[in-house]
């Protein structure tokens, strides 16, 4: 059973769906103590990163989460939320992963947001990614993106720069995309990360 | 430094993104209103099911418009949007109406991706700023509805009809430096007729724009999406009848733009 970091700066409606959608079952997590009920989580996330992690620090669950040792799932600012350090607000993050969140620089000629369906390529047989071609495109929305790294990116996205579409470090994995609004590849990438051991 | 090692990653980097094709629906008391002739549709006048069947077509975002003007507006908006996300597994905009922050919120709440605001932001411009900072700018796309009057052109508020003094190349600057994630142009003068996009303007409009445009107006044929996207490089096109009558279906246009060197998701 999922449990879902429940912290005021994710718009879950459509993440909750789709989990109904796929007969996934779920909860949520407002206290410590709720972490023991599930076997992996999901960390949501929209809007501003520093705004995200300040109101994740308020819930005072960010040391439970840092202490996690079963699968967890950060979607898109919450993905954010695992690295170091992001440029939206110089805002310093959870630093699970250690790597940067980034503005789309003016100088690669490209329009921001990155707004749309975009290609990831996994770059290796990664169960995240089972039942899905290397290829298949993603539906991303957002102005800051986290460095490509060959250490932690598992699968890239280019848009006027390579950068990481999936990143993981042990048992922390983040999407830069929606899964959830992602069509049939989002929702198997949903099944996959519930079936992880 | 810093900026030359960018430009050569650049360089190396390719651009995955896919044009996207957008069906719109306009929805009055939750029902769909112009007709829908879809052979697989139970019922015609359902937007649930209607967006459900163009998500399986391989539609890659859809646009609601709401036009309901009864008291009740709200509450069956939010009804619909809830029951889109329940059952839709691509982004969604919904427009008409808003007008407040609480506006949006309820919406982005309910499971809307994106809001789309039109009449309101041209009498309220700082609106967009609000929009931008209440929920980022990504979640904000500027509908603007424009027609050429000798030589330049012009928006129009309330589907057309009330012409303005605002010429459509300034606003969308104002709008993008305000705060808007996407702008979603339709030409009056193409919409309705069938006979292409206006890709003279949206070519230069999108030449200047920094942020995503969804070109809207004229869809008649495959053709013209092949040349929209060929000649203006808009990010995304949006059309209603050519799809809601069967005219064209999703699975043939894309192979078309696919057979044409513009990336889509198939």
């Amino acid at each position: 059973m999922i449990g879902i970091v429940y912290y005021g700066a994710g718009n879950i409606f459509s993440l909750t769906a789709a989990l109904d959608r796929l007969g996934l079952s779920y909860g949520m997590i407002k206290t410590a103590e709720d972490f023991e009920k599930y076997d992996r989580y999901i960390i949501p996330g929209v809007g501003h990163a520093g705004s995200a992690m300040q109101k994740l620090e308020d819930t005072g669950l960010v040391p439970s989460i840092i202490a996690l040792r079963k699968p967890v799932l950060g979607i898109c600012v919450g993905m954010q939320l695992l690295t170091t350090h992001s440029e939206e607000g110089d805002s310093a993050l959870t630093g699970i992963i250690p790597l940067k969140t980034r503005l789309f620089s003016d100088k690669l000629n490209i329009k921001v947001p990155h707004t749309g369906w975009n290609k990831v390529f996994q770059s290796s047989d990664n169960p995240l990614f089972s039942d899905i071609a290397p290829g298949t495109h993603f539906y991303f929305v957002h102005s800051y993106y986290i460095e490509f790294n060959s250490n932690f990116t598992i699968a890239l996205a280019e848009y006027g720069i390579k950068f990481s579409a999936v990143i993981q470090k042990d048992n922390f994995y983040g999407v830069q995309f929606h899964p959830e609004k992602s069509g049939i590849a989002g929702e198997q990438l949903l099944k996959n990360f519930a079936h992880l051991a | 430094m810093e900026s030359s090692s960018l430009k050569t990653e650049a360089l190396m980097a390719g651009n995955d993104l896919a044009k996207r094709i957008i069906p719109c629906l306009d929805v009055k008391d939750g029902r769909t209103v112009k007709g829908v002739n879809f052979v697989a549709l139970r019922d015609a006048g359902d937007p649930v099911e209607l967006a459900y069947q163009y998500s399986q077509q391989g539609a890659d975002e859809l646009v609601f418009l709401d036009i309901t003007a009864t008291h009740e507006r709200r509450k069956t908006i939010v009804e619909l949007v809830k029951a889109v996300a329940r059952q839709v597994n691509i982004p969604f905009t919904i427009g008409g109406g808003i007008n407040e922050i609480s506006d949006a919120d309820i919406l982005l709440n309910s499971g809307a991706d994106k809001i789309s605001v039109n009449s309101a932001v041209v009498r309220n411009p700082a609106f967009i700023d609000e929009l931008a900072l209440a929920f980022g700018k990504q979640f904000v796309v500027v509908a603007i509805d424009t027609k050429h009057i000798n030589g330049k052109n012009y928006v129009h508020l309330n589907g057309g009809r009330i012409a303005t003094e605002i010429e459509t190349e300034d606003w969308i600057r104002e709008a993008e430096s305000r705060g808007a994630g996407e702008i979603l142009l339709t030409s009056m003068d193409h919409d309705g007729t069938k006979a292409g996009f206006d890709n003279t303007l949206l070519k230069k409009i999108n030449d200047t724009l920094s942020i995503p445009l969804i070109a809207s107006g004229g869809a008649g044929n495959i053709q013209d999406f092949v040349d929209v996207f060929k000649i203006s490089n808009a990010d995304a096109a949006l059309a209603a009848s050519v799809f809601h009558y069967g005219e064209i279906l999703i699975p043939d246009l894309k192979k078309v733009l696919q057979q044409n060197n513009i990336e889509v998701r198939i």
